[in-house]
């Protein structure tokens, strides 16, 4: 394997990653604040959904991804409704989400345009196209450096770059702000954040309707930058990849981007090498690549990778004392 | 007064009429795991259905599959239903229909790319190969770089006849290209993954590939698209695809199943309707390539007669074009 194709296999996996990159800080906003997020699936599915849809119609990408957010924000809001206010179990509330998703966007697909649940293919200006940073061609005979400005650093869309800019938004809103604090204790204590007078309510909102907008612009990613258009069931399992991205990580930012990446790669790998040759193991199939994001974050669950502790209070409404 | 009677009365014998009609041929099409709108292979088999409808008049019923486990199922309710003939899409209904053709031996069955040896089953199949070994020619013809790429759907033989052919017609115009081949999957969900198809066909272009050929389904809409993204040229397939994106597919490798849908249609009304296997090829005009307003000023002249010459050759037996699977093995790659 030489350099070049290393340096496409990088670029090729950034891609792949940003879906699951901006699907895993959307669960944890809201896991960190004590909020289980099982339908991060469905909600990239209805952004993925709404975003090709009113691109489609409306001719702008901007436009689509507002429409995506908003979409996926509505879920995000059914779902602290069920286990915030109405005090609900979260897994069932977030399964419930992925099923009104998975069946409301073939329904609403096969009505609108009338083409089994997809939505007419989108334009060139109706998408994200990948941008060309100035220079690639002088750099180009440049060592290293020209290949890897190329390959991995340019030609992506404004979304994978707002993807990686996330990371350390994330990072600082969570670690440097009050607002972080509080989002952290709220999942680890709310009884004490509720004694010091804040409201725990709304800090859950608030994150619910963060993952809510992560969530929208990785569906929208998915129907107007890396494909163009929306099929049914297009998201394939993402969420949960992303979801198992989230314990990979242990709940942090840093790490949630090196599990995206990491995941991302062995997509590309899986993609471009179809069956690899391991000296001395014979042949790996391509689906053992493709479980391997599954199957590493079972062996970190079972701990044999140090401890993946969730937050203290995750899965449980808040309830005052009487 | 007697006005409205006489056309009460025409209005029942119409209605007489049509409900004779419908005994004798009252058609279903189930689609397989793509979806009815995939713009290639299950797209054709509607589009046969429609022209048979728009023709007659006659209704046809239709259904799309959620899942592999539906076949026998949605295969046996529509035989019970009542309907004749009964065509189904792909090869996967090869075993639902040993089981199912049986039990309704007044029914007519049509599979299309499988057989299946029952009295009351017409069987399908096409010279993929020899269509395909025209497009490679037109691939290797218009490639600059001198390398191609395949992206083919679920890794079966049937693709590998795809496949098998574009490389004897690339190698046949070209000795030293390169070829690049790539399966999306060993499942059923390979046929619907078209983000997974683009990035198959980014990879083979970042070695180099100019033009890509899919057989993939509705997966090939995301090869076409990634094709078109960087500029460079795709070929689609069973459908027309060149009006997809103008300019940016080279041709598409035609594989009539609009036309052994309608024939079967035609053929149970007409009440010629023939059990066995039907193979269509180059010379029954089963497979081809497609030109039209869209890529019209990408096929050059001479790239024309090198596909009519080979075509000509082909249907004469002067050019023998290898079927994978006949034997599992191609000879060249």
């Amino acid at each position: 394997m030489d350099l070049e194709t290393i340096l496409q296999l990088a670029g090729a996996s950034l891609r792949l990653a940003t879906p699951l990159l901006l699907a895993c800080l959307a669960g944890l906003y809201s896991e960190r604040a004590g909020i289980f997020d099982i339908g991060l699936e469905g909600k990239m599915l209805a952004a993925a959904f709404a975003a090709g849809a009113v691109a489609a119609v409306t001719g702008s990408a901007w436009i689509g991804l507002l429409a995506g957010i908003a979409a996926s924000v509505c879920l995000a809001l059914i779902h602290g409704l069920a286990s915030i206010t109405l005090k609900g179990n979260q897994l069932i509330s977030g399964v419930a989400i992925n099923f009104l998703a998975s069946g409301l966007t073939a329904l609403i697909g096969q009505n609108w345009f009338g083409m089994g649940g997809q939505t007419p293919q989108l334009q060139a200006s109706q998408r994200f196209l990948g941008i060309s940073w100035p220079f690639v061609d002088r750099l180009a005979s440049v060592p290293l450096l020209g290949p890897l400005y190329r390959h991995v650093i340019s030609g992506h869309n404004l979304l994978v770059y707002g993807a990686l800019a996330a990371v350390p938004l994330t990072w600082w809103v969570l670690y440097r702000t009050r607002f972080g604090l509080r989002l952290r204790a709220v999942g680890e204590n709310p009884a004490a954040v509720d004694t010091a007078g804040v409201s725990v309510v709304r800090l859950r909102y608030g994150a619910v309707v963060i993952a809510g907008v992560l969530c929208g612009l990785a569906g929208a990613y998915l129907s107007t930058a890396m494909a163009a258009g929306f099929n049914r069931e297009m998201t394939a399992g993402k969420g949960f990849i992303a979801l198992a991205a989230l314990i990979f990580a242990k709940w942090r930012p840093w790490p949630a981007l090196g599990a995206c990446l990491l995941f991302g790669a062995l997509e590309a790998i899986g993609i471009r090498y179809q069956a690899i040759t391991i000296p001395g193991v014979g042949v790996v199939p391509v689906q053992l690549m493709q479980a391997l994001p599954y199957i590493l974050t079972v062996v970190i669950l079972a701990g044999f990778v140090g401890k993946a502790i969730p937050p203290r209070a995750g899965g449980r409404p808040y309830v005052k004392e009487r | 007064m007697m006005l409205g009677k006489t056309l009460a009365a025409l209005a029942f014998a119409c209605m007489a009429g049509a409900a004779a009609h419908a005994a004798d041929a009252n058609p279903a099409v189930i689609y397989d795991l793509g979806g009815k709108f995939d713009r290639s292979f299950n797209q054709a088999s509607y589009e046969g259905a429609e022209r048979f409808k728009s023709e007659t008049g006659i209704a046809y019923e239709e259904f799309e599959l959620q899942n592999d486990a539906q076949r026998e199922q949605a295969l046996r309710r529509f035989a019970e239903k009542g309907y004749n003939p009964i065509i189904v899409t792909g090869f996967s209904y090869a075993t639902a229909m040993s089981t199912v053709a049986p039990e309704f031996p007044e029914t007519s069955f049509v599979i299309i790319d499988e057989q299946v040896d029952q009295p009351n089953v017409r069987s399908v199949k096409f010279g993929e190969q020899e269509g395909s070994y025209l497009v490679g020619l037109l691939a290797a013809m218009a490639s600059k770089t001198g390398k191609v790429g395949f992206v083919g759907g679920m890794d079966i033989p049937l693709i590998q006849k795809f496949a098998c052919g574009y490389v004897q017609g690339v190698k046949a115009t070209n000795p030293d290209a390169e070829v690049f081949q790539n399966m999306t999957g060993t499942t059923g969900a390979a046929w619907n993954d078209p983000v997974r198809g683009g990035e198959l066909a980014k990879s083979q272009m970042d070695r180099g590939a100019d033009v890509v050929y899919h057989a993939a389904g509705g997966t090939g809409i995301g090869v076409l698209q990634a094709a078109a993204d960087a500029g460079k040229l795709g070929i689609g397939v069973d459908s027309n695809q060149d009006y997809l994106h103008p300019g940016n597919v080279l041709t598409s490798m035609l594989k009539r199943v609009d036309l052994a849908t309608y024939n079967a249609m035609m053929d149970v009304k007409d009440g010629k309707f023939t059990p066995g296997l039907q193979v269509l090829g180059l010379a029954q005009d089963g497979v081809g390539y497609s030109i039209d307003e869209f890529n019209e000023k990408l096929i050059t002249p001479e790239m024309k007669d090198a596909a009519e010459a080979a075509k000509a050759k082909i249907i004469s037996g002067e050019i023998a074009v290898h079927d994978y699977s006949t034997d599992g093995k191609c000879p060249v790659s």
